[in-house]
Parts: structure tokens; sequence; C-alpha cells
């Protein structure tokens, strides 16, 4: 039976290392953490702070080459470090269990899942003749509406999120005391993000098992846990209750992580995000002092030099020397309010009339795109936002040129038809388009230098002289703020921020009229996104380009854009300048994209959730495409007839069969 | 505002690339086969003026002596002193091998590029011929060869060429497909670069790895091969001191006892053979992870 007076968890002084290529290096330096019966505490810090190591040393799972070097871990007051292998065996089985970032991987892929999860009944010695009954009960458990005929499937015959709940049923089927999540959420949709934390609230009413949650996500942590540790490499830098640290941060570095990200109603147009100066220490270096001082707006000779302790603050405690002067950090200066551009250009950069994109040969045919159409005004952002597989990224790479739209579909640039293909529009119009890309790692070559990527571009692009190259090259790095001494690196030497400044400077390279955005910052860290959105305005204040910001991040895509178009199945659903997509009235769909999105003050609304997963393009629903998942379904008109864009005046358009008046229902997060 | 990411972070990362070298080069298993094959180019280039005889010189009345402290490794049939030929009988094997397998890796290279990157009908096509003659065993390749243009070395060269380019392309194919769907691909359609400008500018940079294994790897296969081919008569001709060529004249003697015309030679074929091998592994083991 749980001892209510011993902790389930308790990390004391827990010091990690791992030996990489004969070198010691030191991931967690004497973490303290403790996890009472039933409660949910979250860790939380960037990538690289030793959130995951610490989660792996929780099971004493760590890869071969890390190892603890000092410290307890203790689970349920038994020391987990004086286990043998068969004890080990025996706690894993019944009292600890783990759900994976990715769903995909952690199962099993050749085995369906009723006899996965059967498996944990096995070990656990059930008798055999309860084990289908009990994995239909543990699936109804995390809300599988048919159990039956999930057990019959193999994991890749289901949705990201149905894995993810399957997953979560094996970690429960063993009853554990502590369940350890890794970024549970992180590889999905908002709207299936939002129903496994509802999931996971609710199996956390049901019983008393505690919860170690590990998230880079602020917002989600804010939503889940109790407690809340910050990790700052591998030392926990401020822990208290969630409300109390989101609230009234005292570390600098909590300060700092909360600052950066875009707040509720703040635009481009207000204020400049604050960023964190400067990158996380290297695994294993040394750092005289406090470890965050060099990266510390506040920090003097004292912190350079003394390590602090970690400080009672009454309600929390704090490993700072001035845990005071957190209020008084600098808070970046709001702009003068830029005029609100939202007012219809006849001149557009970019104009998309009925454009259709269709993959796949005569058999199967799967639409990703029907019949969108779009202007994009100069120096204006049109944010893109829809779950995966609305057909953001399709459009972007349609309007490009890297893939051919349907016959019939129009692009137009600058009052210009433009060619379908790359290879059929002219030098002005490849030039005047260009594409920041998602993930650096790919967009970058890595075999060449950063002054090669840039300088190659400019003299593809431009007629800018060799000896002129050079000075061009330095003015976009600078742009960028990217220092000269990297110009001779190669993207293996540059973190994920440098990278994407490089990707940036290079799609800036021949003067572009319009950069489509494609999730540039959804590889980065907080700290570094904010520094990199603010680059993005930067660069269009100073050059009037337009932005199309494909983004998942609805925070994100508020701040840069000035109108918002909101994807689905292939489909525009609502269209408009970003105040009234965000205020309202919505579409349902968008209201329902609004409602699932955490938030760090603790305030949710009523979530409109929505039924069932995105239908597939191949076969999508008759008329409203959205009309399956609706929560505000009218009836037969939904389901027979595909409703019209309906304009509600100043550019903001609908597509509804319900009348604008009545939309407004609850109001969103606003 | 930040002024500039910091530098502290990049600092250990800088080095990976030349550590890769480092590590390379520290391995056991390359250092040892790279030990056995240095040993034998030494042999194939200062071998015929360090021997304490003429490989070619005949001496009737000393043939087929056994091992002695004169002749270390005893005499084959026509007195001929069988150290000194096998330590010279590395020049040849070790010309047409080298040569044979970097042709076909130059044209096996270019061709999976070609139809890893167009893809489409161009890949269908090639493949379909690339496994056509894969599936040709290599003596029948030989022995067209041999019809079509006599014993020479560069029918060797056209043999191993034509039968190790299509295993090269296959291999670069592979990685080609990989790279292609990467957007810097992308990006660089995005400022017009033609084909062959992303083929080997873009692309063939960041696939050398896994070609210079597969290189490495054939270069074992090549030189069996060579050694196989002088075996039966074709490329080779005597009276060089070829190893394969040597086994072929001799091997009949065995029956008689004559062992160390033949042991020796085989000897020095199965050490350069693992020696490239070893090589081989010790790169793929660095290159892999």
């Amino acid at each position: 039976m749980i001892d209510k007076r011993k902790p389930t968890l308790k990390l004391e002084n827990l010091c990690v290392q791992y030996s990489v290529k004969g070198e010691k290096r030191q991931i967690l330096h004497g973490v303290n953490i403790e996890i009472a019966p039933g409660e949910a505490y979250g860790i939380v810090g960037e990538s690289g702070c030793g959130k995951s190591t610490a989660a792996y040393a929780v099971l004493r799972y760590l890869p071969r080459n890390g190892s603890v070097n000092q410290g307890r871990i203790l689970i349920n007051g038994q020391d987990l470090l004086g286990l043998g292998k068969a004890q080990l065996r025996e706690l894993r089985r019944t009292s600890v269990a783990m759900v994976y970032q990715d769903p995909g991987r952690a199962l099993n892929p050749t085995i369906r899942v009723g006899l996965q999860i059967e498996e944990v009944f096995e070990l656990a010695r059930i008798p055999k003749s309860e084990w289908a009954h009990r994995t239909e009960e543990v699936l109804r458990r995390v809300r599988i509406s048919d159990p039956q005929q999930v057990m019959e499937r193999y994991p890749h015959q289901l949705s990201g999120g149905m894995q993810q709940r399957v997953a979560i049923a094996m970690a429960l089927a063993s009853m554990p005391t502590l369940l350890v999540l890794d970024e549970p959420t992180t590889g999905l949709d908002a709207t299936v993000e939002a129903d496994i934390l509802d999931l996971i609230l609710q199996l956390r009413r049901d019983s008393s098992t505690s919860i170690l949650f590990i998230s880079h996500n602020l917002a989600v942590i804010a939503k889940m846990c109790d407690r809340v540790g910050v990790l700052y490499a591998g030392r926990l830098v401020e822990e208290g209750r969630t409300g109390d640290v989101f609230n009234s941060p005292r570390h600098p570095y909590t300060v700092g992580l909360l600052r950066c990200l875009p707040q509720r109603g703040r635009s481009k147009n207000v204020a400049p995000l604050t960023t964190i100066p400067g990158v996380l220490p290297p695994a294993g270096a040394v750092i005289p002092g406090c470890v965050f001082s060099p990266r510390c707006a506040v920090a003097d000779e004292i912190c350079r030099t003394i390590e602090p302790d970690i400080a009672d603050l009454g309600n929390r405690l704090c490993k700072c020397h001035y845990p005071e002067r957190a209020s008084i950090m600098a808070v970046v200066e709001p702009l003068p309010p830029i005029q609100y551009r939202s007012s219809y250009d006849p001149d557009p950069a970019l104009e998309i009339r009925h454009l259709n994109m269709t993959y796949g040969a005569e058999t199967i045919k799967f639409k990703a795109l029907h019949d969108v159409s779009l202007t994009l005004g100069r120096g204006e952002t049109l944010g893109l936002v829809g779950e995966s597989g609305s057909g953001k990224t399709t459009l972007a790479r349609n309007i490009l040129g890297i893939v051919k739209p349907d016959a019939g579909s129009s692009i137009r640039l600058d009052g210009k038809q433009a060619a379908a293909e790359l290879a059929g529009r002219t030098r002005e119009q490849v030039k005047a388009l260009q594409i920041v890309f998602q993930n650096p790692d790919s967009a970058l070559n890595r075999s060449h230098t950063v002054r090669h990527m840039i300088n190659r571009t400019i003299a593809k692009l431009t007629n800018i002289s060799k000896r002129d190259r050079e000075r061009r090259v330095h003015e976009l790095t600078r742009a960028v703020k990217l220092s000269d001494r990297y110009l001779d690196a190669r993207p293996s030497q540059l973190s994920g921020g440098l990278k994407q400044r490089v990707a940036i400077a290079r799609a800036f390279s021949g003067d572009p009229r319009i950069v489509v955005c494609d999730e540039p910052t959804s590889a980065l860290d907080v700290s570094v996104q904010a520094a990199i959105l603010n680059l993005l305005v930067e660069l269009q204040n100073s050059k009037q380009v337009s932005f199309i910001f494909i983004s998942h991040d609805l925070g994100v895509v508020r701040y840069l854009s000035d109108r918002i178009a909101v994807l689905y199945l292939g489909r525009v659903m609502e269209i408009g300048p970003a105040e009234d997509v965000f205020s309202g009235p919505h579409h349902p769909y968008t209201e329902a994209l609004l409602s699932s999105v955490p938030s760090i003050d603790g305030k949710h609304p009523e979530r409109v959730k929505l039924d069932g997963e995105v239908p597939s393009a191949l076969k999508p629903p008759s008329g409203c495409v959205f009309h399956t998942r609706c929560s505000r379904k009218l009836g037969s008109i939904c389901e027979n007839t595909a409703p019209d864009l309906v304009a509600l005046g100043n550019l903001h358009a609908i597509r509804c069969h319900i009348p604008a008046e009545q939309l407004p229902r609850s109001r969103g997060p606003g | 505002m930040m002024t500039d990411d910091n530098v502290r972070a990049e600092t250990i990362r800088n080095k990976k690339e030349r550590r890769n070298l480092y590590r390379i080069i520290g391995s056991y298993t390359f250092i040892i086969g790279a030990a056995i094959v240095l040993f034998w180019v030494l042999c194939a280039i200062f071998g015929r003026m360090l021997v304490p005889f003429d490989p070619f010189a005949d001496d009737m009345l000393n043939s087929l002596s056994p091992p002695s402290t004169e002749h270390w490794f005893g005499t084959d049939q026509l007195g001929r002193d069988v150290f000194s030929r096998v330590i010279a009988g590395a020049r040849d094997i070790l010309t047409i091998a080298p040569l044979a397998t970097l042709i076909s890796a130059v044209v096996g290279t270019a061709l999976g590029l070609v139809m890893g990157y167009f893809g489409g009908v161009v890949d269908e096509v090639t493949s379909r011929i690339v496994d056509a003659v894969l599936a040709l065993p290599t003596v029948i390749v030989a022995l067209l060869a041999l019809t079509a243009l006599g014993t020479s070395i560069v029918a060797v060269l056209f043999v191993i060429g034509f039968t190790f380019a299509p295993i090269i392309a296959r291999t670069v194919r592979a990685s080609v497909l990989t790279e292609r769907g990467l957007d810097y691909v992308s990006a660089a359609k995005l400022r017009r670069e033609s084909s062959l400008y992303i083929m080997f500018v873009e692309i063939l940079p960041n696939i050398i790895p896994p070609i210079v294994v597969e290189t490495t790897v054939r270069l074992g296969y090549a030189i069996f091969t060579v050694a196989t081919l002088s075996f039966i008569g074709f490329g080779i001709q005597p009276p060089s001191p070829d190893w394969g060529l040597s086994i072929s004249t001799n091997y009949g003697l065995i029956g008689g006892g004559y062992w160390w015309t033949v042991v020796f030679d085989s000897l020095a074929i199965a050490s350069l053979v693992i020696g490239v091998n070893l090589m081989a592994d010790g790169i793929q083991s660095v290159l892999n992870d």
C-alpha cells in the first residue's frame, strides 16, 4: 500500500554523467526533487538542460554511456541504485511506467495493439483468461470508444493521438505508483494535444498515481502540474507551486523563459519579444559561479564567482543570489503603435485564384488543396494555420513552384501570371519568392560553408558583380545578426538558432518580395524562437517584404500576422484580419483550434472539443467537410451542401452555414 | 535584443569533422589493415630493387628446391626464387585492382547520381539495366570481353569496371534518394541551379562517406577478381611474377609435395584482401555512427 508519509519519488542530490568518446560530461548536477503520492510534478527547460536524462534516471534506464555518479533515487522509499537486476525488473513491472514522446516508435509495429497490452498483464502474472477483458477495460479508461476494433489493429493503422492513448493505456495497465511522461504531446496537433492532456487530467482525478511530467512547453506544465521545477544546465534553478512560479517567477531564467513567449493580445506592432541572450552552455562545460550568469541580465561579480545555493523563499526554492531582482528585470519598451494594416490592397504582391492540388494517379486521388483563393498585400504577413494534413505546406510549395498545382490554378505575382512550375518562371519571379524552411538541418547543405551558401545565392539571383558580392554577404549576415566569424563555418558547427539565421540570410539574398516561412521556429527553443521572430519582423519593416507564415503555434501566428487564413482539409474555412479571427465571430473549427491552446496563466476557457479525427482527404466528407466533427452542426444542410465563404465585412470571411450573427457563442481566448 | 548567439557552445562541435579522421586513423582494425596494405604497396613500388634474387632469372640447377636459408620460400620449376617473386608480384595486381576500382567508382557514382536524382522513368530503365548486369557472373563477362578485346590489361579493367560500377551505382542511388528529399535541394532549385550543379556540388559531397566505404569494399573484391582472372589466364601474362598467375602455373605441383610454389602466393593474395577489408571495416564503423 502507498505510504502517505513517504514521497513516491525522491531524488537526492542526483548527479548523472555521460562519457562521450572518453570525455566525461556532467549532465545533472545535484538535483533534488520530491513528488508526493498523487502529485503531478513538472520539469521544464530548454533542450539540452537535462530533462530527459532526469526522466530516464528515474527508471534507471540511462543509455549505456550514462551513469549516476552521485546521489540517490528513491521510489516509495526504496533506493533504486541498490537494486539488483531482478528487483529492478520487479519495480518497473509494478511501480513505475513511462510514456515516451514519439508513440510511433514506442509501440512495436509488428504486434497488434491488443497483444501488446496483454503483455503487461502477462508480466503482472494475471491469469490468461482475464487478459482480453482487462485490455478492453484499460483502453476504455483512455477513452477509446471501440476497444475491440483498436485491439485488432497494428500501431501504424492508428493516428498519432490514438497511438499515444494506447501507450498511456499500456503504462496504466500495470497500475504504477509513478508515471513518467516525457514530452507526451510534443509531436501532436494542438487539438489532439488538448485531448491527451484532458485525458491525463481525468486519469489523475481517478487514481492516486504520481506524475513526473517533462515538457519544454510552459503552458502545458501550467495546465497539468501542481508543482514545477525549472531546470537549467542540469541544475534545478527554481521550484514551487505552478501558479506561484509562473505568475511571479523569481529566478532570472524563469523570468526570461516566460517573457519570451508571445503574449496574448500582443502583436508585432506592439512590442518586440523579450529574448534571453546567449545559448545554453554545452554539456560538461565548467562555468564559475552561477551557471546562468553569462546570460543573466541582473548578474554581477558575485554571481560570476560564487555559485548560489538553492534557497527557500517561503513559497518556493530559488537558486539565485538576487531573487528580488527578478521583478525589476527590464521590460521591453512598447513600440509606438504602427497603423493597423488590413485595408484592401488593390495591387497585391501575390494573388492566388482557384488553386487546386491533386496528388496521385487516376485510381487514388488525393486532393490536398481545394479551390484556394488568397491575396497577399505588400509588406503584409498572412498566417496559415490548421492541423497537420490541412494543406499548409502544400500551398507553400505550390506558390513557390516546387510542386505544380492542377491545371486551371492561377498564381499572379505583382499582377503578372506566374508559370505553375519553377522552370517556366522568369528570373524576376523566381527571385521574388523565397522560403525559410522548418528544419535548418535539412535546409542548409552540411558540406557548404555559410559564405558559400549566401554568396552562391546572390550570384544566381542578382547581377551583383563578383567583387561586390562579398560586401553584400556581410550586409546580409549583419542584417540577421550573425557574426562574421561564422562565415567560414559549416552548419554542423552552428547552433539551431544560428542555422536558422543563415537560412534567413539566404532567403533574403536576392531581395525577395515574398518570403514563405514554413514553421521557422518550431525546431527551436523558446528563447531562440523569440530572437528569430524579432528578426523576421525587423527585416519585414526594413525591406517591406510580405510573409506567408505557416505555424501550428497560434500564439506565434497571432504575434506575427496581419491576416490569418484557417485551412481544413485543403479548404480555407476562415480568413480575416488577425484580431478578428482571434476575437471572433469564429468558424466553429477556428473556435475549436483556439480553445485547445493551453495558456500559462492557468485560465483555461471552456474547451470546444472536436469529435473524432481529421477525415481522410482521399474521401472527404460530403457537404461541409467539417460537419463530421463540428459541434454546431445545423442538420442535413451541412451534410449535403458545401457552404460558401461568407464575407462578414472588414475582409473577414467564414465558410459556414450558420449566419454570422449567430456565430458568436462562447468567446475564445482573447 | 540579443547581439549574437554565443560561441562557447560551438567549440566542442567544431572539431567533429577532423575528429572523424582521427578516429579512423585511431581504430585498431584500420591500423592493422593499413599496415598490411602499406607493406604490399611498398613491395609493389620498391620490391624489385630490394629482393635478394632477380625474380625473372632461371636457375634450372636449383629448380623446385624447398625453403632454405638461401631461398627462404624455395624455388619454382624454373629455379626462380619464390620469395623474390612473391615480393615483386605485388606490382601488377596493385596497379590494376585500384585502377579498376577507381573506374567503377567514378562510373558508378555518376550513374547512381543520375538514377537517384532524376528518378522516374530514367531510374526505372537504368535500374533494370543495372539489375541485368548484376545478374551476369563475372566469368561470363570476362569470357565475352576476352573474345571482344583479347587478353589485355584494358580488358581486365573493362570487366571489373563493368561488373562493379552497377553495385556502386546502387549504393549511391540509395543515398541520393535520401538527400534529394532534403530542403537544401529545394533551396538550390529556388535559385535556379542546374541539375548537374545540384547533383555534383550540392549532393555529392554529402554522400562521400558511403561511397568511400563501398569503394574500399569493392577494392578487396577487385584484388580477388584480378587474381582470379590471371589464374584463368586472362589479363596479366607470363613471365610476370603475379600471384594469381604463379598459382595457376604451379598448382599442379602441389600433388608432388612442392607446396611452397603455391602457398606463399596464396597467402599474399589472402593477406592483401584481408588488409583492404580491415581498412574498409575501420572506415565503415567510424562513418556509420
